[in-house]
């Protein structure tokens, strides 16, 4: 950080110029005692954002509050700072209590706070590789996101879908765990239309529903239009705090009819997994062993909207939370539709929140027309089972095949 | 085809401005204003009689006057605009009751409109992502302008089944945001900090005063019958209106609304209403199609233009003062 004594004063000037008024003060007994000799802060424009933000936290904030048009004489802001006679530091004081300040945070300006954040943004972004312009569009990319979110200027679909945040927020947030840690291979992607509406059907499985969010990045990652998938979520998510608005903002809606058909015919990607908590909260023992399907109210759904049904299979999500056993008195307690006993949950605590590292392969098999049987048909209850049932045994037969050709569990 | 109207609550805000619209309309008549206090704005070309009702008065009017369209619009939104909420209740469904016990009568009568709420659908967390007409509630509302308006349904469904030769539609609207009318929702956007619930983001629609006068004159002229929703397009969060109106937010755990409620009125910020919670929580859309196709309106506002138009510089105090007269500091 440049010193204040050794700055030459036309220097500091341009500076200042250059920097709509941005000056921080204090009151510095210690250097010539004199009450009127403050030294000025300096314009934030010549030194990186980062050193802004230490020189603004260093500075004894309260006193510049307590005493503020005693010290500071009174003018306008302006761009180019008056000249200050019988001064020590050379370039005009502004005054702090102008700036908007962050409360809590006394000293911190917005302002300062802002440039530290740049300023971290880009140290991130060099550390993970990106250089020059790259770096300044990610980082700008960055700020104008969070400017988005802090005024309110986005907009949610009629689900609550947020694909702003969907896209900024949640997707980078998964995809680590996507790419290292399950290191997903996805599989049959050209399934997926274009642009039409389609109705994914997958299994559940892993105690966690983890298989529906990876899901979701396989699609949105791997496939050439970079869809996002909509997934039909139990209503045990939407009455959970956090989870439930959460879910709602990354596209999830009730797997209801109403909602599934409408989703259907405004043309979006549906994803459900028919099995619901009962494939979700199987024993271990039971893994790759698809449960009941219900009365299929998902090929009603499909019938309906004349959507094709694409039959998707995922591996390895079984063993992320090896389920040894269920607390099913706890579980009743809580409200909560089973309570995993897992190898590492709840003897470790909190770590054993942490999935096991097992390699995921999601294929997705070929669509199953619907739209050849007609609306009517999705009254009939003997197409509706017979369609249910050949989902089923698809999904069944991939996951076995993809399991016999599966070297090992985490490899 | 309507030719005498007869509109009720018309010293509310929507009320009085269907009795301008209206009277300006050259296909009409006569209008005739009813309502308990003596309206405070111009009712232009309408007529105004003072009269509850509650009272069996307004069926005289409606045979000496051969009213043949009834637009009922006295429903009173928030307890405070009748003192405390059982005399809300007493206003809103005594009143309607009344209202259509005189409709019974009035052998006149062809048709008759009514406004009544989105909040007949509650608010929970297995609802639907929109509701439409044909859907019920999953959890009613518990109190409040909901309950009024499930019970006022009701009873018009009662008198539509009882009088077959009237025509009957009622309108299913969002909150209606515009100067100087106060529901809920604009009280609660009219504290100074928002206490939201922690975890939950409700997703709510809007209607403009404008559009919902230009909705109720076409339900009034128009042949649609039974329920149609009303809602201006778009949807936000209550979070993300907080954030456009540049308001603060407090979390609160949403069982403790009685107790915000309480404290707020404590406080003086002005009125938080507990029942209100899980509509902040789960919030509600409602399916606007029967709008466009059977009732022939586009709104001219969404959701998010009549939100900013009455909450982006600072917050309601416009709103506020034209209803109190500026006298909140």
């Amino acid at each position: 950080m440049p010193e204040d004594q050794s700055k030459s004063r036309p220097a500091r000037k341009t500076a200042a110029r250059k920097a709509t008024v941005k000056k921080t003060e204090r009151p510095t007994p210690g250097r010539n005692g004199s009450e009127s000799t403050r030294v000025s802060g300096r314009a934030k424009a010549d030194t990186p954002a980062g050193q802004t933000s230490t020189a603004s936290r260093k500075r004894p904030p309260r006193s510049a509050f307590t005493q503020p048009s005693r010290t500071a004489p009174e003018r306008a802001l302006r761009v180019v700072p008056d000249p200050v006679v019988g001064e020590s530091g050379p370039a005009a004081p502004a005054r702090i209590q102008d700036q908007p300040v962050i409360p809590g945070l006394p000293g911190m300006t917005i302002e300062a706070a802002v440039n530290a954040a740049v300023w971290m943004l880009r140290a991130a972004g060099s550390a993970a590789g990106l250089e020059g312009a790259e770096l300044e569009r990610r980082v700008a990319q960055t700020l104008a996101f969070v400017r988005r979110r802090l005024t309110g200027d986005y907009d949610i679909d009629d689900f609550g879908f947020d694909a702003d945040f969907t896209e900024e927020v949640w997707l980078p947030l998964l995809r680590p765990l996507y790419q290292h840690w399950f290191r997903v291979e996805v599989r049959g992607i050209e399934n997926i239309p274009d642009d039409q509406g389609a109705l994914v059907v997958a299994n559940h499985s892993g105690s966690v529903p983890i298989d529906g969010l990876m899901t979701q990045v396989a699609i949105h990652d791997a496939h050439r239009r970079h869809r996002y998938v909509r997934s039909l979520g139990a209503d045990l998510v939407f009455q959970s705090p956090l989870v439930g608005s959460l879910a709602r903002k990354a596209g999830a809606t009730l797997a209801a009819n109403p909602d599934a058909e409408r989703l259907l015919a405004s043309g979006e990607l549906t994803m459900v997994f028919p099995e619901g908590f009962k494939g979700i909260g199987k024993p271990f023992g039971e893994r790759y062993r698809l449960q009941r399907f219900g009365r299929g109210g998902f090929v009603t759904a499909a019938l309906r909207a004349g959507a094709p049904i694409i039959p998707c299979s995922i591996v390895g999500a079984e063993e992320i939370f090896p389920m040894m056993g269920n607390a099913k008195g706890l579980a009743r307690m809580l409200g909560f539709p089973y309570f995993p006993i897992t190898p590492t949950f709840p003897l470790l605590g909190p770590l054993g929140a942490i999935p096991l590292p097992s390699k995921w392969i999601i294929e997705f098999g070929e669509p199953i027309e619907t739209a050849s049987y007609g609306v009517a048909a999705a009254e009939d209850p003997m197409v509706v089972l017979e369609l249910s049932d050949q989902v089923r045994e698809t999904i069944q037969q991939t996951l076995y095949s993809l399991l016999s050709r599966r070297r090992s569990v985490f490899f | 085809m309507a030719n005498v109207v007869l509109v009720t609550g018309v010293s509310g805000v929507l009320g009085g401005l269907m009795a301008r619209t209206l009277s300006n309309d050259p296909q009409l008549e006569r209008v005739i204003g009813v309502d308990a206090v003596p309206p405070l704005h111009d009712m232009g070309r309408a007529q105004f009689v003072r009269a509850d009702i509650r009272n069996p008065m307004i069926g005289k009017i409606l045979s000496q006057e051969r009213v043949d369209t009834v637009l009922h619009l006295g429903v009173l939104a928030t307890s405070r605009q009748a003192g405390s909420r059982s005399s809300q209740k007493e206003i809103n469904v005594i009143g309607t009751m009344q209202l259509l016990a005189a409709c019974q009568k009035a052998d006149t009568l062809e048709r008759l409109v009514a406004k009544s709420s989105s909040t007949v659908y509650g608010s929970s967390p297995r609802d639907p992502a929109m509701f439409t007409e044909e859907m019920t509630a999953k959890r009613g509302a518990l109190g409040g302008l909901g309950k009024d308006s499930v019970d006022i349904e009701t009873y018009i469904r009662g008198f539509a089944r009882r009088s077959p030769g009237v025509d009957v539609c009622m309108l299913r609207t969002a909150s209606i945001i515009g100067p100087g009318l106060r529901t809920a929702l604009s009280d609660y956007f009219s504290l100074p900090a928002l206490p939201v619930p922690l975890g939950f983001d409700g997703r709510f629609q809007l209607l403009g005063l404008v559009d919902a006068a230009a909705a109720l004159r076409l339900a009034v002229h128009g042949q649609v019958t039974g329920i149609v929703n009303v809602a201006g397009d778009g949807m936000l969060t209550i979070r993300q209106a907080a954030r456009l109106a540049r308001l603060r937010t407090i979390p609160v755990v949403a069982q403790s609304a009685p107790l915000v409620q309480q404290t707020a009125r404590y406080l003086g910020w002005g009125q938080f209403d507990a029942e209100q919670m899980d509509f902040l929580c789960f919030g509600r859309g409602i399916d606007t199609t029967r709008m466009r196709v059977d009732l022939g309106l586009e709104p001219t506002m969404t959701t998010r233009e009549v939100f900013e138009d009455a909450f982006r510089n600072g917050p309601a105090r416009g709103l506020l003062d034209a209803v109190t007269g500026g006298s909140r500091a």
